[in-house]
């Protein structure tokens, strides 16, 4: 199995991760893989508006968030948090990856968009990128430990 | 049948399983089929609406949906009517997400509904107006079926009518 180098917080605590899917499956699957990255997992969310109550709970770093689920939908679950926490490090996570898709979740506020099944060295790269984006400085999740190796 | 349709099915699938189980897999069987869909297992189905129309059944043995599962979670799964339906639902997902994607970004527009999930004794309904093609993929967790039924609802110089994908 591939090893991946640590994504750590500045402060070099681990990176908090909140995984938003309806699937157990793909949210098992994502948690195995930021367990691979180093990262903690804050918390879980089956749909978008547990999504929002999650967020405003636990307040992770990153969110892992899927697009078609029950309740309420992934990018109208980004808007509401962005629109909350302007912050907020949101990454896609969805098997529909057509252009107007990602382009509307990108408008409402998201970072970055990854297709299912996910690729763990893909996920790795867009997660560097994602918390390489350092808005304030201290305390902030932006400092990477190690390097991907095979 | 319109294999320009079929297609992007064909090479989604192919291409979810082989990554998702991580492992090479392989086309063994490939049949039109023109009588009412007769299940094998655990279905999915996936209706399409919009430039085209049609549905995709993603068909699959209660085994071979616990050995999957064990592979996407990453630890054994026990066998549970949960478990398999879970897990009939993510591939079709994974597999009508990834066709559409292509399609669309083709230039075609339509909705798809959710997957809706067989189990019972009771049959699917077949359409009788559509042949379909049915496709048999071995896998290293066992065959999984998929039955695709697509044709043009509009000539593509007409879909400007048709609302947009949601």
């Amino acid at each position: 199995m591939k090893q991946f180098g640590a994504l750590l917080r500045k402060d070099n605590q681990p990176v908090r991760y909140l995984v938003v899917d309806d699937s157990v499956f793909a949210r098992k699957n994502l948690i195995k893989m930021i367990e691979m990255f180093g990262g903690e997992l804050a918390g879980e969310a089956g749909d978008g508006l547990t999504a929002i109550a999650e967020y405003n709970r636990i307040k992770p770093d990153i969110v892992l968030m899927d697009i078609t689920m029950p309740q309420m939908e992934g990018i109208e679950s980004v808007e509401r948090i962005v629109r909350q926490h302007a912050d907020a490090r949101i990454v896609m996570v969805s098997s529909v990856g057509y252009q107007e898709n990602i382009l509307a979740a990108l408008q409402k506020g998201a970072k970055h968009f990854v297709q299912k099944p996910v690729k763990p060295e893909v996920l790795y790269e867009i997660l560097r990128y994602v918390l390489s984006d350092d808005p304030n400085g201290a305390g902030a999740p932006v400092a990477l430990a190690g390097e991907s190796r095979s | 049948m319109r294999m320009e349709l079929i297609q992007p099915f064909i090479n989604a699938a192919d291409a979810v399983f082989a990554e998702s189980l991580q492992a090479p897999t392989k086309i063994v069987d490939v049949e039109m089929d023109e009588d009412a869909y007769r299940r094998k297992g655990v279905a999915a189905l996936i209706l399409i609406k919009g430039d085209i129309e049609g549905r995709v059944i993603l068909d699959l043995s209660p085994e071979v949906a616990v050995k999957v599962a064990s592979v996407l979670a990453g630890t054994e799964m026990e066998a549970s009517e949960q478990v398999v339906r879970e897990t009939v639902c993510e591939l079709a997902n994974m597999v009508i997400g990834n066709s559409v994607t292509l399609l669309n970004d083709q230039g075609f527009h339509f909705k798809v509904f959710p997957p809706e999930v067989h189990m019972n004794e009771a049959g699917l309904a077949g359409s009788a107006d559509t042949e379909a093609l049915v496709i048999c993929i071995e896998t290293p967790c066992g065959e999984i079926f998929l039955n695709i039924a697509m044709r043009y609802l509009h000539r593509r110089a007409e879909r400007s009518a048709v609302p947009a994908l949601d």
